[in-house]
């Protein structure tokens, strides 16, 4: 092999190499552009026709979810890696309050057949503040717009990881605009992260119907405007995982639906 | 002197790297190659983006040490084979920036995470060896030579143990980015152990006179204690105490940076008994009427 073979391979392989990265950016670009392609076909699809129901018969499923047992300790967050993150911060995870636990997603999970449902016109605020997602739990139609707004004097990345949707990674200084997202497939407890604080953390409830609630401190939930039925309704916990009941609403009648969870190994 | 700064260098961008990936910070800057729309201004040095942009401006000075090695080893470099090498070198610096791109830019698919973890380790490797190849002494040495007619020969076992610990790389590469459980890669710690140990003690047992296989060796064994131990804190600190934590915290990023750092160490010291054996002890294909006069450092 002389020194002009050598140097013709060495430019061959300098070409490939230039051509390997360049497909990488373009693979990521195209990608990218798929995926808008396709959530523009899904938004611009002309959605079914919602279900009529009579508001006169409605039914309302209402409760308390429980904690049995012994509370985990929440941890506390140090947050001394950004001066910003002001205050103090804890684990929410399992969030316990005289044995009410707060933030298990509750809805229907089976009973409404193929009924439709308008998706809302009103966007759902996620909002960053004290380097914290509030709320910690979120529900929202498919297809609804989610409105995710930075109250800190840090920038945030948001990072959806989930299983169904697309995934997303974009980051948000200090007043900046609000960046609004949508998703476009249902998907139970898909999290979101900040990967400039690994500490922030939370979960967005996407469903098909607007039958779902989330428990508050005291641990209760509401779930109003259900049709007369029979139902399962499905409570999940990011922890503590899922638990159903099946329950049968008369027409205008208001149902209590108590629901426990127990701690991990017990 | 200066491919041993880039040795030392790419062990500091492994570090850099752990640190990412042990602190969640991998995708705390959203864009590449640009860092928040630029490739020069300096980001708030804040949260994960203090190790995820020091990890690229590290590797990106890399790059360019990398480089100048390339060139300046075309230029002045004799031995044909070291050209390659230095040219191999400057390639694998190049993809292992790609895979760095693709990783921030696919949101950290396990298989590419782990090609990340695995080719920043197989540069280490090369930069060490062109250190050790640079050297004075390789250069000026008359190698010792011994044929070793053992079976499996020694150059085996050190081959051997450096696959076992490509295995072990890649299972613990897919474990921290969540592509595959733990167990594969404490499993395959039992047999990464077995197989070095081996090849120290027949090193020491029997080549123990030569001094540029005995120093490796006992390096490799010093590593491989260290290197459980940590494994062990790793273990402790993130999967069984640490699985739930809110946060990552100190002693499970101490113990796990520290476990890929000595990790990329105990591989480029078997590389480097390999190549130490290769030319002191190579292999005996038939008994040797009289003692070669096998001159190893013409290669």
């Amino acid at each position: 092999m002389n020194a002009n073979t050598d140097k013709r391979t060495i430019a061959i392989l300098m070409l490939a190499l230039c051509g390997l990265m360049l497909l990488a950016a373009c693979n990521k670009k195209e990608n990218t552009e798929q995926s808008n392609n396709n959530m523009a076909q899904q938004e611009s699809a002309p959605a079914p026709a919602a279900t009529p129901i009579d508001p006169a018969t409605v039914a309302t499923v209402t409760g308390t979810v429980k904690f049995d047992g012994t509370a985990p300790k929440a941890s506390k967050i140090d947050m001394s890696q950004d001066p910003a993150c002001k205050g103090t911060n804890e684990a929410e995870n399992v969030v316990v309050d005289n044995g009410d636990l707060a933030n298990v997603f509750v809805y229907v999970k089976d009973g409404l057949g193929n009924r439709t449902f308008d998706v809302p016109k009103d966007a759902v605020m996620l909002d960053q503040s004290g380097c914290k997602y509030h709320p910690h739990v979120l529900g929202v139609m498919a297809g609804q717009t989610v409105d995710i707004k930075n109250d800190d004097m840090t920038t945030h990345n948001i990072h959806p990881t989930p299983k169904d949707n697309r995934e997303w990674n974009e980051s948000q200084p200090p007043s900046s605009p609000v960046l609004e997202k949508n998703f476009a497939r249902e998907e139970i407890m898909l999290p979101v992260k900040c990967n400039q604080h690994p500490w922030m953390k939370m979960y967005i409830n996407v469903v098909k119907t607007p039958f779902f609630a989330v428990t508050d401190k005291s641990g209760k939930y509401e779930i109003k405007g259900l049709p007369p039925g029979d139902y399962t309704i499905a409570f999940v916990h990011e922890k503590l995982g899922e638990q159903d009941q099946t329950v049968t609403v008369a027409p205008k009648e208001t149902k209590t639906v108590d629901q426990s969870f127990k701690a991990a190994g017990e | 002197m200066f491919a041993i700064f880039v040795a030392c260098a790419t062990l500091l961008v492994i570090t850099a790297g752990a640190l990412v990936t042990s602190n969640d910070a991998g995708l705390s800057v959203p864009d590449w190659p640009t860092s928040f729309g630029s490739l020069v201004k300096v980001p708030h040095f804040v949260g994960g983006i203090r190790y995820e942009w020091s990890h690229r401006m590290v590797a990106g000075t890399l790059v360019s040490l990398t480089l100048t090695i390339a060139i300046w080893t075309f230029l002045v470099e004799r031995r044909r084979w070291m050209r390659w090498l230095a040219i191999g070198a400057f390639c694998t610096v190049v993809v292992q920036a790609v895979l760095g791109g693709l990783t921030v830019l696919l949101f950290q698919p396990p298989a590419v995470s782990t090609a990340h973890a695995t080719v920043a380790q197989t540069f280490f490797c090369i930069a060490v060896a062109i250190a050790l190849f640079t050297g004075r002494k390789w250069v000026e040495e008359q190698p010792r030579v011994e044929f070793d007619t053992r079976r499996p020969s020694l150059l085996t076992l050190t081959l051997l143990s450096i696959f076992v610990m490509y295995v072990q790389l890649i299972l613990g590469g897919m474990f921290r980015h969540h592509g595959m459980s733990w167990w594969p890669h404490v499993l395959n710690a039992a047999i990464v152990a077995f197989v070095l140990t081996w090849t120290v003690i027949r090193t020491l047992s029997v080549y123990s006179h030569i001094q540029a296989v005995r120093r490796p060796a006992i390096l490799i064994l010093a590593l491989l204690i260290t290197q459980l131990c940590l494994g062990f804190a790793a273990f402790l600190t993130r999967v069984a105490w640490g699985k739930d934590a809110a946060q990552p915290e100190l002693p499970m990023v101490a113990a796990t940076v520290a476990h890929v750092a000595v990790g990329a160490l105990l591989l480029a010291t078997t590389v480097v008994l390999a190549i130490q054996v290769w030319r002191h002890v190579p292999v005996a294909f038939a008994e040797p009427a009289l003692q070669p006069q096998h001159d190893a450092s013409a290669a």
